[in-house]
């Protein structure tokens, strides 16, 4: 007789078993949502940790007004399918009510306004757990982080006093006002998310394929030309490149890679192959050695 | 691909991170990013190698101190095999973090400076890698270019591991021994000249020839159920699955099981996983499975396979590690965390304090302290479905969580 077997794999199995002891152990979990690959990956996971059922927690997007647009796109409709939540809170209103200050110059970015926005939004619906797609190989601060990373109000990473993670067995004991921050895919490579999103046929945006954009360079670095988010000197020429982006954060905080990958599988083979790491693209972790450690502290995610 | 996972430890200064850093520079896994920022801080701090501790130490505090304090987690690849390292410090006050990496961990390197041979803390080493029953161990006889490639001092060492491993419980290790040099790379990926003596495996390639099977082959079936999924649409009107990961054992449509703690019994009617169904999950994999009969499941509640129920139990023995600065005492309540099932637990007794040396132990400890093995006696709240660590690691550990701090303060391994 034949027997149909499943063994489901061991990174899946873990992230899936995470995700599970989430609903089970906080009240009011939310999964943080950019977008991006991984936290695109993260809703598949859900997704198969819960059926038949839907996802029990609603998404949240901490929109900084500088989103590539295919990206918004990508997620309303993603939100349509699968009939969950979506909560939007922009940076742009923290802005506007004078509560932070917008970079300006050359390198200006609203990456790590986001952070104010995230804090405020945990507070405003008393979120207890914010499950997010940071990968412990991104960057080295991150490789020191666990899958269930408490946070005080501030939001603060106390990475020195870290519950010690034994097993599998996940401490989400916290005070009231504390949350945690959870990381399914801690044990992912960018290899194995991509690897994952060709195998489960996942959609993706567009941008993460090759296409013709305008472009422009600086410190060796592929910038888009988008006037009203990127700020362009007017010797730095415009010219159109076939490019996609590796990560995608915000149009002022990531760079595009010259690409002729149009689908997935050239997408997985371009990175099987690369020399250069996924964060070498992006601009907000070049500002220091310890830039992501220092965010981290302050609330980051 | 298959995924191995490995705890390195070793004293401060024995170039754990160097180790680390040559075996992610030898199987290219350094992009030129990470390894131009690696060659401009060699050249600032003035070394005339490359220093790729750099590429491993995250922290600030560890960058400005040159050591390693907190678990790292390192991820290469080669085309056989995915590797990640749960690289923990080797300091004395951090034990705990070696514990932790190894609970992770299929596989161990220990890693030796083979002018300073045995020390302290490879005793410590080699007896938490002993008490959590890590299979494979490899003791890795680091910086071998500052003793001539000696093979007399090679051999020294191995002579004083394979004494102590005499005087361990676990008998099932497997021990293996390398002369490597990570600064110059002998023996690490590839084989060394310089070593012409010395027969065996690099590390990696002894790294790739290990088996990557789920640990605990032999034991039983245990299935903690994490949430009851209840879809309440028209589709799955009275759907009632349970979720969980399978430990130890597979589970097939038609097995007959018991649900612990009713000990009602029931037949399992569907595996799921996503959208499909199956007629077989092996362990490990996380599913959903239906039960034929309407029986009372709720979270925490354990599934097994009839005839081969655990012990279930309301008290305790077992070894704990120690991880809190606040010691543990007797008489004192936790949270207790078995697998994914909490109830309160209270020391009744600690009787024993273990030296991590080989050395004994000594009755009647008035406390156990941050770092420090012992042995206790505890009462929990209600029952508990448990195995002998030795028969099922997964159902033979839990945590205690201090109820005024929320810390993880301890663990344990049932006896």
């Amino acid at each position: 007789m034949n027997t149909n077997v499943i063994r489901v794999g061991a990174l899946e199995s873990e992230a899936i078993y995470i995700i599970r002891e989430v609903v089970a152990q906080f009240e009011k979990p939310v999964l943080l949502f950019s977008g991006g690959k991984d936290s695109i990956t993260l809703v598949r996971l859900a997704q198969k940790a819960f059926y038949p059922a839907k996802i029990p927690f609603p998404l949240m997007h901490i929109d900084t007004g500088h989103n590539f647009p295919e990206t918004i796109e990508f997620r309303d409709r993603l939100v349509e399918e699968l009939g969950v939540e979506l909560i939007v809170r922009n940076v742009q209103d923290n802005i506007d009510a004078g509560k932070v200050k917008e970079e300006t110059g050359k390198y200006a970015s609203r990456n790590i306004l986001q952070t104010e926005t995230l804090l405020d939004a945990i507070e405003e619906f008393g979120f207890d757990a914010c499950i997010g797609g940071a990968r412990r190989d991104e960057e080295k601060a991150r490789a020191k982080e666990r899958i269930f990373s408490v946070r005080d109000d501030f939001g603060q990473w106390d990475e020195k006093n870290q519950r010690p993670e034994l097993f599998d067995m996940l401490n989400g004991r916290i005070d009231l006002g504390q949350n945690v921050r959870v990381f399914p895919i801690s044990n992912w490579t960018e290899l194995d998310v991509w690897s994952y999103i060709q195998k489960e046929t996942i959609e993706i945006p567009s941008i993460y394929f090759a296409h013709q954009r305008d472009t422009f360079l600086r410190d060796g670095l592929i910038w888009s030309v988008n006037d009203e988010v990127v700020y362009r000197e007017e010797d730095e020429e415009v010219e159109e490149r076939m490019v996609r982006f590796r990560t995608v954060g915000d149009m002022s905080c990531t760079a595009a890679v010259i690409s002729s990958a149009s689908n997935i599988d050239a997408v997985v083979e371009e990175i099987r192959a690369s020399k250069i790491s996924e964060r070498g693209a992006r601009i907000d972790d070049k500002r220091s050695e310890a830039a992501m450690e220092k965010r981290k502290q302050q609330g980051y995610f | 691909m298959n995924v191995l996972k490995i705890a390195t430890a070793g004293s401060v200064d024995d170039g754990k991170s160097t180790l680390i850093g040559r075996i992610l520079y030898d199987t290219n896994s350094l992009t030129e990013d990470k390894l131009q920022a690696i060659e401009e801080k060699s050249r600032q701090r003035g070394f005339d190698y490359l220093d790729f501790s750099l590429a491993t130490d995250g922290l600030v505090a560890e960058r400005e101190q040159g050591i390693t304090i907190d678990v790292a987690h390192i991820y290469f690849s080669t085309p056989k095999t995915s590797f990640i390292i749960a690289d923990a410090p080797g300091h004395v006050e951090y034990t705990r973090n070696m514990v932790t990496g190894a609970s992770n961990s299929q596989a161990s390197i220990i890693l030796i400076d083979a002018r300073n041979g045995v020390v302290e803390q490879t005793y410590r080493h080699f007896f938490i890698n002993n008490l959590l029953q890590v299979k494979d161990v490899v003791v890795a006889v680091n910086k071998m270019d500052l003793v001539d490639y000696s093979e007399e001092k090679f051999n020294e060492i191995k002579g004083e591991i394979e004494y102590l491993s005499q005087k361990s419980n676990y008998k099932n290790q497997n021990l293996t021994f390398i002369p490597i040099s990570a600064l110059h790379g002998d023996n690490v990926v590839e084989k060394s000249n310089n070593i012409s003596w010395y027969k065996g495996a690099s590390l990696l390639e002894y790294l790739e020839g290990l088996q990557v099977e789920e640990e605990n082959n032999e034991s039983k079936m245990r299935f903690p159920v994490q949430n009851v999924i209840r879809p309440k649409t028209e589709e799955y009107h009275d759907y009632r699955g349970y979720a969980g990961k399978l430990y130890g054992g597979d589970l097939a449509v038609g097995d007959k099981v018991t649900v612990l703690p009713s000990e009602t019994q029931s037949t399992v009617k569907s595996i799921q996983f996503f959208d499909q169904q199956f007629d077989e999950a092996k362990k490990g994999s996380s599913i959903n499975i239906t039960l034929e009969d309407d029986v009372n499941v709720s979270r925490g509640d354990m599934l097994v396979k009839t005839g081969e129920e655990p012990r279930i139990v309301k008290q305790l023995e077992a070894t704990i590690c120690w991880m809190d600065s606040t010691p543990l005492q007797a008489s004192e309540k936790y949270y207790i965390k078995h697998g994914i099932n909490e109830a309160q637990a209270k020391i009744m007794s600690l009787d024993t304090l273990i030296n991590t040396d080989f050395s004994g132990k000594s009755d009647n400890p008035t406390q156990l302290s941050l770092n420090e093995i012992g042995q206790v006696k505890l009462k929990v709240s209600k029952p508990l479905f448990v195995d002998s660590y030795k028969e099922n690691k997964a159902n033979g550990a839990f945590i205690l969580i201090n109820p005024k701090t929320n810390n993880t303060s301890g663990v344990g391994f049932i006896n």
